[in-house]
């Protein structure tokens, strides 16, 4: 199957139901579409602001690699993935993950597997900036982001 | 002697104190390791950034690639720590 893949690296914010028009529409043929968003949480206060660093350029080619990858593995009929960079606050949202297909357990799948890729391997970076103005850092990656990657690959 | 293009994101780009720089290297660079290892000779800023070597990760040309991966031909490799996007 051939999918329709749109890919996005931006500043701006995203517009959830703009998004899922654009992938579906003028066809007929799809009879499932999840979407996945992920927002920047405050930490229970704690929290003012993400700075989302990335590589331009190679950000867009790896998130393209992993929704082809996707659309290959599940069959999907479409595919977007939008993640925004820079400075991000509590509430708002940091990346959107939509995938299609003809039945909903590709779709299901599809998204997740294109998020659980997203997260280990596309080229971007959390600063955490604290809300008592105490230095903050940067996020440490999760061995729990690898085990999530890693199941993809014992399943076949 | 051949040139390189270096460019560093997140704590690396931090602690060697630039995002970006060309770099003549020596014949006997020829792995992504050897390039690490030669970078940490250039300055404490660098032994800093590249300490824990094995937790940093390259591409070249804005691919992943493993740290015994051959740099020639290289117009471009990047140096980061772990990705934490999505």
């Amino acid at each position: 199957m051939n999918t329709a893949v749109t890919v996005r690296v931006q500043r701006e914010d995203f517009d959830l139901a703009a998004e899922v028009a654009a992938l579906s529409r003028g066809r007929a043929d799809i009879g499932a579409v999840v979407t996945f968003t992920g927002l920047c949480r405050d930490e229970a206060g704690g929290l003012s602001a993400l700075e989302l660093e990335h590589y331009p350029g190679m950000a867009e080619a790896e998130i393209e690699r992993i929704c082809r990858e996707g659309g290959k593995r599940f069959g999907l009929q479409a595919v977007t993935a939008i993640h925004r960079f820079g400075k991000i606050m509590p509430g708002e949202n940091i990346v959107l993950v939509i995938a299609a297909s003809p039945h909903r357990q590709a779709a299901f799948d599809g998204a997740n597997f294109v998020m659980d890729f997203l997260k280990t391997s596309a080229p971007f970076w959390k600063k955490e900036h604290h809300a008592d103005g105490s230095a903050g850092g940067w996020v440490s990656a999760k061995d729990a982001d690898d085990t999530a990657r890693d199941r993809w690959s014992q399943r076949n | 002697m051949s040139t390189i293009n270096l460019v560093y994101f997140s704590w690396v780009r931090e602690r060697i104190g630039k995002s970006e720089e060309t770099l003549e290297l020596p014949a006997d660079v020829v792995t992504v390791s050897d390039l690490l290892a030669h970078l940490k000779t250039l300055g404490e800023q660098y032994e800093t950034a590249l300490e824990h070597q094995n937790v940093i990760r390259a591409a070249i040309n804005q691919e992943h690639v493993d740290h015994g991966e051959p740099i020639a031909g290289a117009r471009e490799i990047a140096l980061f720590p772990p990705m934490t996007g999505g």
